[in-house]
């Protein structure tokens, strides 16, 4: 190889397409000692931004809380032990509020915050072992950094150079809160700084089979009916017929008879008609599948 | 279709009751902690969980119920958490953290200590020659509101009479202990949080802390009460400066990591230092509070120079004894 061929060769490799990225799901995968993959999805940054500000708001809350008591409590003895006694109080109570409160709640075993449950999120070590307390710790003693710093330039206010300072100061304290919109896992910095990641993780609760509850013997689909869809198409059917709207139920109901052909009985309602097809596709698929065929969509033959 | 049953649908009905009993168990430990359990059924959740796992393996495989696949996923991501969770009780964890976790932490830093020790007395040094040599520079380094009346123009009668404040038992010195505390924390919080962006803000929060350190010994040393002062300032200032510079070492050894990883990937050595530090800022916060009880109380109380001086080297030697004398390393 000569050394023309070599720059060309390097030339041509900087040049070489890059390749596109598939778009990021935010599903992850996440394996169990038991070999279990477990699936998890990174939750959304609007997700934790809401679980923020509620978690914010019930700071807010409790600090106003304790004010009031604090005052009350202090005003009520009137003499200075009394006072004092408010004051060391109210001091001690905000500092373990601003620090512990975030803390407290992740060293759980629900490792949420109230409001990260509300938003069915909770906080996980990215390496899936377990959540240590120092993981906990250096993830919230961040905060300082994402949090209060941007705060004190907001409220920050100067003449000439000063707000000129206090803007170059607010833009660099900006790009902590943003620094989850740039990578892959929406890590913020006292993520990185803990190896933990926040996923999803709501509570489900087990809802009946539709396979049982509708279906009605005077149905029945024939093999070639049944072979019009796939399980996409099943899981689209499923997700229409749990939500059951009506005019979503009328829809599929009338574009899966035109597809089918069905010349069966037509005084049968939409929702019936839509559940014994359901129970019948998925029969139909699911014994398939026990043979060792999954057939993706409608589009798959075999 | 009805009339034959579906495999998917006998293989829920085995199991439901199962995956019930799990979901109970769990709601009950993730609100009221695993002190809610029975021994019986906390030696029962483990095996629910394995259950639930392989129903999950089984589901994926047999079933096209998607309700059912979520209901598994969710379920079994729940008790993972829980089953490989954190488990150690709270007096354990304080005990393995004041034995071993926070005086290992201090010795894995000396280095980063060092510097922040270094960088604190070249400000303090600084700071001193400049104000002794101009005593104009005292107003660049300390703010007036901190300085409280105690600068250049004050007289020495003034300063004197800063040093050993009258106050009796009761006025307030808590109450000052309380504030001084959770102040002086959030400041060494904030330095070591800082630390992530390259090291950079925290060394110069601990020069321009060393520097008006610097600056208001040298407005003593001007009126000869530069002795006073150094008890005055010493007898809660060995805690407080050694958590001060304790917390900017953790903040460096945090951004050091980020910005030179070596054979890590950024991102772990990120994390690796991170929790190390965490662990040290927690021991910060613990100094701090003993600084702020001398502050408030024992700088008030004991007026004699020399008792001020032997409680500030006592409180030196007690601290480097804890974090410095050798231990075996457990692995």
């Amino acid at each position: 190889m000569t050394f023309t061929d070599r720059v060309t060769g390097l030339v041509r490799r900087g040049r070489a397409p890059r390749e596109r990225k598939a778009p990021d799901t935010g599903w992850r995968e996440f394996v169990t000692p038991e070999g279990v993959d477990l699936k998890l999805r990174i939750a959304s940054y609007a997700e934790r931004c809401g679980a923020f500000l509620l978690d914010f708001l019930i700071l807010v809350a409790g600090l106003l809380a304790l004010t009031l008591v604090a005052a009350i409590g202090g005003g009520v003895t009137r003499s200075r032990l009394g006072a004092e006694v408010a004051f060391i109080v109210w001091t001690i109570g905000a500092f373990a509020l601003r620090n512990f409160y975030f803390m407290w709640f992740e060293l759980r075993p629900g490792a949420a915050t109230p409001g990260k449950r509300r938003m069915g999120l909770r906080v996980a070590a990215r390496d899936g072992g377990r959540l240590t307390a120092d993981a906990v710790l250096a993830r919230n003693a961040m905060r300082e950094l994402e949090v209060f710093l941007p705060l004190s330039f907001l409220f920050a206010r100067g003449q000439g150079i000063d707000a000129i300072l206090i803007g170059l100061g607010a833009i660099w304290s900006g790009v902590f809160i943003l620094f989850p919109l740039f990578n892959r896992d929406r890590l913020r910095l006292g993520d990185l700084a803990a190896g933990t990641m926040v996923v999803k993780a709501p509570k489900r609760v087990l809802r009946p089979d539709l396979s049982e509850t509708g279906a009605m013997p005077g149905l029945t689909f024939t093999p070639a009916q049944l072979d019009a869809y796939g399980v996409k198409e099943l899981h689209v059917l499923e997700e229409v017929l749990r939500k059951h709207d009506r005019r979503t139920v009328a829809e599929v109901a009338r574009r899966i008879r035109t597809k089918v052909g069905w010349d069966g009985p037509a005084d049968v309602s939409d929702g019936a008609f839509l559940a014994a097809y359901y129970a019948g596709l998925r029969g139909r698929l699911e014994r398939r599948l026990l043979f060792g065929h999954r057939r993706k969509d409608k589009f798959d033959k075999a | 279709m009805a009339e034959i049953q579906l495999k998917s649908n006998r293989f829920r009905e085995e199991r439901e009751t199962d995956w019930r009993r799990l979901e109970v168990l769990l709601g009950r430990a993730e609100r009221q902690g695993i002190a809610a359990l029975r021994k019986d059924e906390i030696l029962e959740l483990p095996v629910l969980y394995q259950q639930a796992l392989s129903s999950l393996s089984v589901a994926r495989s047999i079933s096209l119920d998607q309700a059912l696949v979520d209901y598994l996923e969710s379920l079994c991501t729940r008790a993972y958490f829980f089953v490989y969770g954190t488990r150690t009780r709270i007096g354990e964890r304080v005990a393995g953290f004041f034995l071993r976790e926070w005086p290992m932490a201090a010795q894995a830093l000396w280095r980063e200590t060092l510097v922040a020790l270094s960088i604190g007395v070249i400000g303090t040094v600084v700071a001193f020659l400049l104000v002794r040599s101009d005593p104009d520079w005292f107003y660049g380094f300390v703010q007036a509101e901190l300085a409280n009346g105690r600068d250049p123009t004050a007289t020495t009668a003034f300063l004197r009479e800063t040093l050993y404040p009258k106050v009796s038992v009761h006025e307030g010195l808590s109450a000052m202990s309380a504030f001084l505390f959770t102040h002086n924390s959030q400041v060494a919080l904030f330095a070591f949080a800082l630390g992530f962006a390259l090291c950079l803000p925290t060394a110069a929060l601990l020069l321009y802390n060393g520097c008006m350190l610097g600056a208001f010994l040298a407005l003593f040393a001007s009126r000869k009460l530069g002795i006073e002062a150094g008890g005055w300032l010493m007898i809660h200032g060995v805690t407080e400066l050694f958590a001060i510079t304790l917390a900017g070492a953790a903040g460096l050894s945090l951004g050091w990591s980020v910005a030179f990883p070596g054979e890590r990937t950024r991102v772990d050595a990120a994390a690796h230092a991170g929790r190390r530090a965490a662990m040290l800022m927690a021991g910060v916060v613990v100094m701090l509070f003993c600084a702020g009880l001398l502050e408030g109380f024992a700088r008030q109380l004991i007026r004699a120079d020399w008792a001020r001086y032997s409680v500030a080297a006592t409180t030196g030697v007690l601290w480097c004894a804890y974090f410095y004398w050798p231990r075996r390393r457990r692995t």
